[in-house]
């Protein structure tokens, strides 16, 4: 799997497919237990822990309900990593917040705290935080689970236009077929931990191919069964032997 | 029959190996704790931050219940020596009480129940919600940045709160055998003067408290940043912080008052 600079790349693929444990493999939080894992041509998994934390300055990653710090208003979460990784000064601080805030429309809700605000919103603070220092990729952990369709909407669009504006390179996660489509440039489906397939979402949404077919249609029983793994039904109720 | 030895043995190996697994991950835990323990120090606010939490938050309960210790402890000592005709000695036994062992133990129980249960449960929430998570992914170590400044809070915290919970108890003492009971002020002052030793008793009393200290903020922590990211898992991580921590206290206890005080 290949990921190029400047493209927004959405990981499809059931629940318990692997897609979070990608992410976490790309962040360096999980080490691979065969293969390797390059970003910007770098392997991460012999990184020593100085290098790898400089790295990931390097990325943003919006987790799948924000995990907001709780105890921090709307203003400290965004501010939290510009103060810990740079030196500036309180108003330079508040400037850059205040601007990011307000490239995802929440420049109002600064002296809010994470538990007044809505699914929608939190998410929305999350990205802020995680485009804090401008990074060059950007990671979303199932950015649209639990969102109203405008949320949705305005979730998705966001992560196309801020790719674009930061020139950034973006990993979206999700198992929304529709909203993905619409934002993305190319599309893997991943099931039981392999890639089963890839290709732009026009050839995605024309596709054949079973497993493809049944995901982007949403169909009950297909390549992955209606019914979990069980002895034959007449068996397990008596009537057959 | 065979069947359930074998069973039986199996359960307890696997508890064993489950024991040496957590002393284990226990043991990393905590050199990652001191390891990364410079920025506790460099951005000394951090660790302040955490000794109101776990230190000025928990004032209340340690100086009512010092004061309501004292006040027992003065009046059994007073029933008591009075029988033997010295009942001046009260104040003695006061002090020598609570110095030695009650300040330091009492003060490390409610401690593990006030402020070890509540890191317990605020590391394991923010586990459980992905905040560590998304600080590892700043590029910030929760270890540097979250865990140490807690670690060095609930370590600085305790011996203050222990000669805190003796003063208010001898406070305690005082008011019950003197102000109320009549006993000499002058003879309850004096007889404990002459028997308080400062090496002995006083720091031998802080020793143990930082002791307390430093088990009671591990194991909180610990079990707080080993808690299963559940619901269930965060409440049991909570509970066996008290249950954990009041054993691990008076264990020490034992352990270390045999060495202070019997000349082993």
């Amino acid at each position: 799997m290949a990921v190029p600079r400047g493209k927004v790349v959405a990981i499809m693929g059931g629940s318990g497919s692997g897609k979070t444990t990608l992410l976490r493999l790309i962040g360096g939080q999980l080490k691979p237990d065969r293969g390797d894992v390059l970003v910007e041509s770098q392997t991460l998994q012999k990184m020593p822990h100085a290098q790898l934390y400089a790295l990931r300055r390097k990325m943003g990653m919006l987790f799948q309900f924000g995990a907001l710090f709780t105890d921090l208003s709307v203003f400290d979460n965004v501010a939290f990593p510009l103060r810990e990784h740079t030196s500036l000064p309180a108003s330079m601080i508040r400037d850059l917040v205040l601007m990011k805030l307000h490239a995802v429309g929440l420049r109002g809700a600064e002296s809010l705290k994470p538990s007044e605000l809505s699914g929608g919103m939190a998410r929305r603070v999350a990205l802020a935080r995680a485009i804090a220092l401008d990074p060059m990729l950007i990671m979303y952990d199932e950015p649209f689970t639990g969102l109203d369709p405008i949320s949705v909407g305005i979730i998705g669009n966001l992560i196309r236009r801020l790719n674009d504006a930061l020139g950034a390179t973006s990993i979206v996660v999700t198992h929304d077929v529709q909203e993905s489509l619409r934002i993305v440039d190319y599309v893997y489906f991943l099931s039981g931990g392999r890639i089963v397939s890839h290709g732009t979402p026009r050839e995605v949404l024309e596709s054949n191919e079973p497993f493809v077919y049944q995901f982007v249609h949403g169909k009950a029983d297909g390549p992955v069964p209606f019914h979990y793994g069980a002895p034959e039904y007449g068996k397990d109720l008596g009537v057959t032997s | 029959m065979l069947r359930a030895l074998s069973h039986g043995l199996q359960l307890v190996g696997r508890r064993s190996i489950n024991a040496v697994w957590r002393m284990g991950s226990g043991a990393r835990f905590m050199g990652l704790v001191l390891l990364r323990s410079s920025p506790s120090f460099r951005r000394f606010h951090l660790t302040i931050d955490e000794l109101h939490f776990a230190g000025v938050l928990s004032l209340i309960i340690i100086i009512v219940s010092g004061l309501f210790v004292g006040l027992v402890l003065g009046l059994q000592g007073y029933e008591t020596l009075k029988r033997y005709g010295s009942a001046e000695a009260v104040g003695t036994l006061v002090a020598l009480a609570l110095v030695r062992e009650l300040g330091p133990v009492v003060a490390a129980l409610l401690f593990a129940s006030r402020a070890g249960s509540a890191m317990t449960a605020e590391l394991g929430i923010m586990k459980s919600t992905e905040q560590l998570s998304a600080m590892e992914m700043m590029a910030v170590d929760p270890f540097a940045r979250v865990i140490s400044p807690m670690f060095w809070g609930g370590f600085l915290s305790m011996p203050l709160l222990a000669a805190i919970f003796s003063v208010m108890g001898i406070f305690g003492g005082y008011l019950i055998t003197v102000v109320i009971i009549g006993v000499d002020s002058g003879a309850f002052w004096s007889q404990m003067q002459s028997s308080v030793d400062l090496r002995n008793d006083i720091i031998n009393g802080v020793i143990k408290s930082t002791v307390f200290g430093a088990a009671v903020t591990a194991i909180a922590l610990f079990e707080g940043y080993d808690a299963p990211p559940t619901a269930e898992g965060v409440s049991h991580a909570v509970t066996r912080t008290v249950v954990t921590s009041a054993l691990a206290v008076l264990a020490l206890d034992f352990v270390l008052t045999a060495f202070m005080f019997t000349g082993v």
